[in-house]
């Protein structure tokens, strides 16, 4: 009899508790458009595999009357289960429990869940809709958000961390999602920002909308601090299933692998894809298409900095990391924007163990007032950096043009690529033939009877001597000169060839990279 | 996939004197053109409230006199003069909000 009744005593108690916010705030959120907090961790793992952890925790406010309020699990729901069976840790937070706002035992929540993750090994996923500080409970929310601030840079490439952005995420509380590896957002339901449009337009007469401010299209398009958008919450979270099938469950795994599969070379035929024209563009995506399995590349930021490209993709079913300039975009040229994209990219693979795959076909960097101003130097800086640093197998491709400096930097031998490839195609020079012809040839070019025509002669001239892949390949800077259809099994001999690449560095705290 | 290249907006994008075909970003395209800094054009460098103003035209200034004062983030920023000169207009009043790089006050 007693046994029964507190059965009925725990069924009750967790009514209560699953009721969240209650009927009204639920239909609230729904008005807006939005699924609740549970119901998206519902729709986001494999059926039955959620477990709820810490639904009893009750808040810790004891001023302004809070201590008279029950806030079912303190406004966040956290456990674990399985998306595609890889095991994860999750919280979301729950926009009708008092907004989602952060107390003291809703951080020490999120912190309880991330600990856990990190003890286990497990990618960690949050689900933010929260309006910010639980103002009433003062320091305390600040702590609660350090404590995590703590926790996702310490977890920085130990386990994925997912930030899923599924509401208001503004102020402080922007900083978690901003330290974890990748972001989505959703058209409409996404807002992330330092300080609203309101505030903007009180303080500093400056008027924009929420949207345009810190809405989803602005943050993958114009900031760069989404990596996924997604016009539904459906959507965004059928983009978190695909790339946790990419990514391993910590840094001393690797990514599962695949069935293999051949690219469907009739569709992508790698063949016609490249205009013989250096300045012809073409979409560089359609490359990476025509070799990896499937014809299956997921790509990453592709609304930002759209000149290089950035996604994971495999090979012989092994998940390998791209990156490739896209001379659809500004020509392909590097700048501020893209070496940050590529950059960060190029160390999560090689944190978590990701071979990458570059291709190569760029002008140089993006010239301007505007760039020099914008810090191209150290922004630029990153990409060697991180190409330098990178210990995973390092495989590049020249498809066509590589000058300058950016040569160097889309990862040359120099900076340690393990394999330099290069099409018949390639142009491997300081610049492109009609800028070095004006150079080295100007005297002659000036004094000439017909300027005009003796300069197009140089250029040929210079074309004919340097526009090629073969004074690179003379000094061993290429390993191999192949013909495009040659690309796929190339690619797949050097991955297989470098499984066991282990490679020395010095003994050191930590680099000090040009952040 | 081949009607959208179709509709893709091809310009041109010099790098190293050669002309390439390509798209442009929006970020690209509304980039601000520079413009070299102009010591008689005082402009807000920040947004916010003009709460005085000390001068009109003709006023004759020198060199770190006070011009305005500028109220932006519960700061008074007094605005001094670059040099020594005469003002040839002044272009807000006491009280008028300003944007970023609005032009508040010219030399001769």
């Amino acid at each position: 009899m007693a046994e029964k009744s507190k059965s009925t005593d725990l069924r009750r108690r967790m009514r209560d508790a699953l009721k969240g916010g209650g009927d009204k705030a639920i239909e609230r959120q729904k008005a807006t458009g939005k699924l609740t907090a549970r119901e998206r961790i519902l729709a986001l793992l494999d059926a039955k595999s959620f477990h709820e952890y810490d639904l009893f925790v009750e808040h810790a406010g004891r001023d302004f009357d809070m201590d008279q309020k029950y806030l079912p699990g303190d406004g966040v729901i956290t456990g674990t289960g399985t998306i595609i069976g890889h095991p994860v840790c999750i919280y979301a937070q729950d926009f009708t429990v008092a907004g989602g706002s952060l107390g003291y035992m809703h951080a020490k929540k999120i912190t309880k869940i991330m600990d856990h993750a990190m003890n286990l090994k497990v990618p960690l996923i949050g689900i933010n809709d929260s309006g910010g500080a639980r103002i009433q409970e003062g320091v305390n929310s600040l702590a609660g958000y350090g404590e995590i601030f703590y926790r996702n840079t310490q977890a920085s490439g130990v386990i994925p961390q997912i930030s899923v952005i599924l509401g208001p995420c503004a102020g402080g509380a922007v900083y978690s999602p901003a330290l974890t590896d990748f972001v989505f957002v959703v058209d409409k339901i996404s807002k992330m920002f330092i300080t609203g449009p309101e505030v903007i337009k009180t303080v500093l007469g400056e008027e924009i909308t929420m949207e345009e401010l810190g809405g989803a299209r602005t943050h993958a398009e114009i900031t760069g601090n989404a990596h996924f958008y997604a016009e539904s919450e459906m959507e965004c979270f059928s983009q978190i299933k695909q790339l946790v099938s990419f990514i391993p469950w910590n840094n001393f795994k690797k990514a599962d692998p695949f069935p293999k599969k051949k690219p469907k070379s009739r569709k992508f035929n790698i063949e016609d894809i490249i205009p013989g024209d250096a300045k012809q563009p073409y979409d560089v995506r359609d490359v990476i298409r025509a070799v990896v399995d499937d014809s299956e590349f997921f790509e990453i930021q592709e609304l930002f900095a759209a000149n290089i490209v950035i996604g994971f993709a495999r090979l012989d079913g092994e998940t390998i990391g791209f990156v490739a300039n896209q001379p659809l975009v500004l020509a392909g040229v590097l700048d501020v924007d893209s070496s940050d994209k590529a950059a960060r990219f190029i160390r999560y693979c090689d944190a978590f163990n990701i071979p990458l795959c570059t291709f190569v076909d760029l002008p140089g960097y993006l010239p301007g007032v505007e760039q020099e101003h914008a810090g191209v130097i150290r922004h630029g800086a990153k990409i060697l950096y991180a190409y330098s640093e990178a210990t995973v197998p390092k495989i590049t491709l020249i498809l066509r043009k590589a000058y300058g400096g950016g040569y160097i930097a889309m990862c040359s031998h120099h900076l340690r690529a393990d394999f330099v490839f290069a099409w018949p195609t390639a142009e491997i020079a300081v610049m492109g033939p009609e800028g070095a012809a004006n150079i080295i040839f100007r005297k002659e070019i000036m004094q000439a009877k017909n300027p005009e025509k003796l300069r197009q002669e140089k250029i040929e001239e210079y074309k004919e001597k340097f526009a090629n892949p073969y004074v690179a390949a003379a000094y061993g800077y290429i390993d191999a000169v192949i013909e495009p259809e040659e690309t796929r099994p190339f690619l797949l001999h050097a991955l297989q060839i470098s499984k066991s690449k282990s490679v020395e560095r010095p003994q050191k705290k930590h680099g000090i990279p040009p952040f | 996939m081949d009607n959208q290249e179709n509709e893709l907006d091809y310009r041109s994008l010099w790098v190293d004197e050669v002309k390439y075909r390509t798209t442009l970003t929006r970020k690209y395209l509304n980039r601000k053109p520079y413009e070299p800094p102009n010591i008689k054009k005082i402009k807000a460098f920040i947004p916010g409230t003009i709460k005085a103003v000390y001068v009109k035209r003709r006023s004759r200034v020198k060199m770190n006199d006070d011009l305005l004062i500028l109220e932006a983030m519960k700061m008074q920023n007094i605005i001094k003069a670059p040099m020594d000169g005469v003002i040839k207009a002044v272009y807000v009043k006491t009280g008028q909000a300003v944007a970023k790089d609005f032009l508040l006050i010219e030399f001769q």
